[in-house]
């Protein structure tokens, strides 16, 4: 029915039912990450890491709707589309080619893609980048590295010319943020206390019900990506539920068999891992392989965050492992174990089609490369013009009293009210040598 | 016997934790204040509401030491504590009348020598 509609470009009202549905609930994954990296850093520099995530939405969205979306989404160039749908330009309510949505749909969905992918980036680089810096670093990565990624995958660009299967996202929302924050932590350099002292999650609360919205938009972002309530929607709504159950599990065991206690921001940790894994493969492999894609899917992250612990890299909330990581397996893992009788569109290695691996490979080794390098020398670019991060005076008093002088827990006690007409030029934003 | 009281920065607390452990003091409180001490103060903004913070957060360490040790805990205090500007905190030295520990009935000088030393 869907497939009939959309060759006759007619919209279906069941589909952009669905679709409203699923933006809005991608939309909640940004602030649901917001409170799961909050939780993850100290006290001090819990407004700030929640306000990288918010400062997203308002720079992404607003050079999605310029130029990103028409980057992504205009055309079949090989590298990036063109610019006949900038500034919203022939987007209206006819429905967007191959869908039965209309494209002011399409769009709004997309645009949260981007959203979330910038705010994910930002996990690198909690508690000691500069709040400017990092939303310009973020409008210029939402066109650089995000559009061009989501072009090749999703726009028709080169990487699915070739081939790839990407299902929601496994190549510019996944290995593109996860890569991108390797690249981030590296230029940014590493928190003045790491590795001298231990930098603790202030409220694991915080991070399990984060992580807790995350699993809920999730179903929004999977289930979604069909742009239908059809068969590959259903599929991956389905495998979204699997998946990080099964990463759930396994990471419970493999924290038994490390420290003999299961932890709580294990398991937080592991219920994203688990739907990164499932995100490129969702409408593409069965419920029983989305079940094995879990279980798999937690060894190679579980053992990043192990290895990079230990690391001098300070890449302070493990997008790598959790994001680029779980992307990477995921991408891989529909090169052999999609199947046409679930997908209707390709088998992989397993099911006879060892070409659809080999599509595969080329993605999981193109998009790293391109994420970190791009990132690499935008976040150079941007260091040459302002500092990305303030003196250690300002670290040790945290990002929320120097760049947004509010505290997340503040008691009132001590606190003086200055009336609207009082003078505050006494008063200093930061405690001073007098 | 002197009672020790440093207080200092939160973020220079495990500074200081550490430099007392190097000055081998072992036995010390420490507790969460706020307090001010003649930095200005600083300025917040919560929904339009401007409201200056007279107090900053600040950790007190609380240590009992014989006479020895007195000179080794300020200096590992100040080690620890000390960036440089206007809030770093301040020590205060006074005398302690009588110390026993709860678990042998020791008194002064035994009990604030940790356990193994003599």
């Amino acid at each position: 029915m869907t497939a009939i509609l959309a060759q006759a470009g007619q919209v279906d009202t069941g589909d952009t039912a669905w679709m409203l549905a699923a933006t809005a609930l991608v939309l909640l994954m940004t602030p649901a990450l917001g409170l799961f990296y909050a939780g993850l850093v100290r006290e001090k520099n819990t407004l700030n890491t929640f306000m990288m995530c918010i400062g997203a939405i308002a720079v992404a969205t607003v050079t999605w709707a310029l130029v990103g979306y028409s980057l992504a989404f205009d055309g079949t160039g090989k590298i990036v589309g063109g610019l006949h749908l900038a500034l919203l330009n022939n987007v209206g309510f006819a429905p967007r080619a191959g869908t039965t949505i209309p494209q002011l749909v399409f769009f709004s969905f997309q645009a949260t893609f981007c959203i979330v992918t910038v705010a994910l980036v930002s996990g690198a680089v909690v508690e000691r980048m500069r709040f400017g810096p990092f939303l310009l670093f973020s409008a210029l990565w939402s066109i650089l590295v995000y559009a061009v990624l989501a072009h090749w995958s999703f726009g028709g660009g080169w990487l699915a010319a070739q081939g790839t299967l990407d299902f929601a996202g496994g190549v510019p929302v996944e290995m593109g943020s996860g890569f991108s924050a390797l690249a981030a932590a590296l230029v940014v350099g590493s928190r003045k206390d790491y590795g001298r002292q231990a930098l603790l999650p202030h409220n694991a609360v915080y991070v399990l019900v984060g992580a807790g919205l995350l699993w809920f938009g999730w179903f929004g972002f999977n289930g979604g990506s069909g742009f239908s309530t059809g068969n590959p929607g259903v599929l991956a709504f389905t495998n979204t539920l699997l998946t990080p159950a099964c990463t759930l599990a396994v990471w419970m065991v493999l924290d038994t068999i490390r420290g003999s206690q299961v932890t709580a921001i294990g398991a937080a940790t592991a219920i994203i891992v688990g739907c990164v894994g499932i995100t490129p493969a969702a409408g593409f492999i069965s419920p029983a392989w989305a079940m094995v894609l879990g279980a798999v899917a937690a060894v190679p992250s579980y053992l990043t965050i192990v290895w990079r612990t230990r690391t001098r890299i300070d890449e302070t909330l493990d997008v790598l492992a959790a994001h680029g990581v779980a992307g990477f397996t995921g991408i891989l893992f529909i090169g052999v174990f999609a199947s046409k009788s679930w997908n209707g569109v390709a088998d992989g290695l397993f099911y006879g089609d060892a070409g659809q691996l080999g599509s595969q490979v080329v993605a999981a080794l193109a998009t790293p490369v391109y994420a970190f390098g791009m990132t690499y020398a935008l976040l150079k670019a941007i260091q040459a013009l302002f500092p990305l991060r303030g003196s250690d005076h300002d670290e040790a008093l945290g990002m929320d009293l120097v760049h947004h002088g509010e505290e997340a827990y503040a008691s009132g006690e001590g606190a003086i009210l200055i009336k609207p007409e009082g003078d505050i030029e006494d008063a200093l934003r930061v405690a001073e040598p007098v | 016997m002197k009672l020790v009281i440093g207080i200092v920065r939160p973020d220079k607390a495990n500074d200081v934790l550490e430099a007392l452990y190097r000055a081998e003091v072992r036995g010390f409180s420490l507790s969460k204040v706020q307090g001010h001490g003649g930095e200005l103060d600083r300025v917040e903004t919560y929904r339009g509401t401007r409201v200056q913070m007279g107090l900053a957060d600040k950790v007190r360490f609380e240590i009992a030491v014989s006479d020895e040790f007195v000179q080794p805990t300020v200096e590992a205090l100040c080690d620890g504590a000390q960036t440089g500007e206007v809030g770093d905190g301040k020590i205060f030295i006074v005398p302690l009348e009588r110390v026993v520990r709860i678990r042998t009935g020791e008194t002064d000088h035994g009990a604030v020598t940790p356990v193994g030393k003599s």
